[in-house]
């Protein structure tokens, strides 16, 4: 199918600004989708409050558009009473993990098969980049004028930590990558996350003077390196990229249904 | 992949926004951004028709037409 049966054009132009990363994780999910040739009815997509959010009014799937930070709770409702199709929950990074951090890392710890796209600007963009919890120390938001003082989370050790058996990170920049991941993350059978740094030239890139969206996309190629590279030896400071995590574990739908096969005696 | 021959860029002008992406990262330069900051092929004799202003278009605004079917690696 071509790119625009996949997406509802009624909606187009989209809302997001000029040169929003969001957009391409769009592009690049449109991409992951056609590849694994799967039709329109086996995917739901599930998602919170944010410009991130957006995006499951743009996909002609199955969309439920749901409360902040609570689109994980949604999807496993979903998952459960219909196992047999595909859920996909993007989130932005404040969506995810900070308004929806224990629904995040909760998800991660039964192995729902979920596959949890983090679109991560580093920043509340909706409601006027206020900061998040992946802006950083350092860094200048809307509500934090003099530097922010906040510590980072690092979404991938996160979701380690947390128990989920498919962890990857990926880039704006990088969309041949970011489309097979976002595959592979499909495939998994388990709660998967897929972390994508995505630029938002109009709260952070501004705020923290980092150009215009292709330069933002430029530093996105300069500050990180594929997993176990050399220049990672070399510069401790760049951000690994590539599948972190991926294991075998029981999947909650199934362990679900013994537990419905062992209730009811066999009968 | 094998290699396909170029037929023409589609622009939707009214999906572009102008940001840049496309110009900066098409590796043969093809592309640049008209007097009302719209994408526009420049210079199609050069395009390898290698995609990138495709995928990484943030408003999908840009296909790539090409006259042979590409085989999509697996």
């Amino acid at each position: 199918m071509a790119v625009k049966d996949y997406i509802r054009e009624r909606f187009f132009p989209h809302l997001w600004c000029p040169g929003c990363g969001h957009g391409i994780v769009l592009n690049g999910l449109i991409r992951a989708v056609e590849k694994l040739g799967m039709s329109r009815n086996e995917m739901v997509m599930v998602s919170g409050i944010g410009c991130s959010s957006r995006i499951s009014g743009y996909m002609d799937f199955h969309t439920l558009h749901t409360i902040h930070g609570r689109a994980l709770a949604f999807a496993t409702g979903v998952k459960l009473s219909k196992p047999e199709l595909n859920v996909i929950v993007p989130m932005g990074d404040g969506d995810a993990l900070s308004i929806g951090g224990n629904h995040f890392i909760h998800a991660a710890r039964r192995n729902i098969d979920i596959t949890a796209i983090v679109m991560n600007n580093r920043i509340y963009g909706m409601t006027g980049g206020q900061y998040s919890p992946l802006t950083g120390p350092g860094m200048m938001a809307t509500t934090a004028p003099y530097s922010n003082i906040d510590q980072e989370f690092d979404v991938v050790e996160m979701a380690r930590a947390a128990g989920a058996t498919f962890v990857a990170r990926t880039t704006a920049y990088h969309v041949q990558q970011m489309a097979d991941i976002i595959r592979a993350a499909i495939l998994h059978e388990g709660f998967s996350v897929v972390e994508v740094m995505s630029q938002c030239p109009t709260y952070f890139g501004r705020k923290n003077k980092q150009g215009s969206a292709v330069d933002m996309m430029k530093r996105m190629k300069e500050t990180t390196t594929p997993i176990g590279s050399a220049a990672k030896a070399k510069n401790p400071e760049l951000i690994e990229r590539g599948i972190f995590v991926q294991v075998d574990k029981p999947e909650y739908c199934s362990e679900y249904n013994k537990i419905i096969e062992r209730a009811m005696g066999g009968r | 992949m094998a290699k396909a021959k170029l037929k023409e860029h589609r622009i939707d002008r009214d999906w572009c926004k102008g940001c840049g992406i496309c110009v900066a990262f098409c590796p043969k330069k093809v592309l640049e951004l008209d007097d009302q900051d719209k994408a526009v092929a420049v210079r199609i004799e050069d395009c390898i028709a290698c995609r990138l202003c495709e995928l990484r278009c943030p408003d999908l605004a840009i296909e790539v037409d090409t006259e042979e079917k590409v085989e999509e690696k697996a």
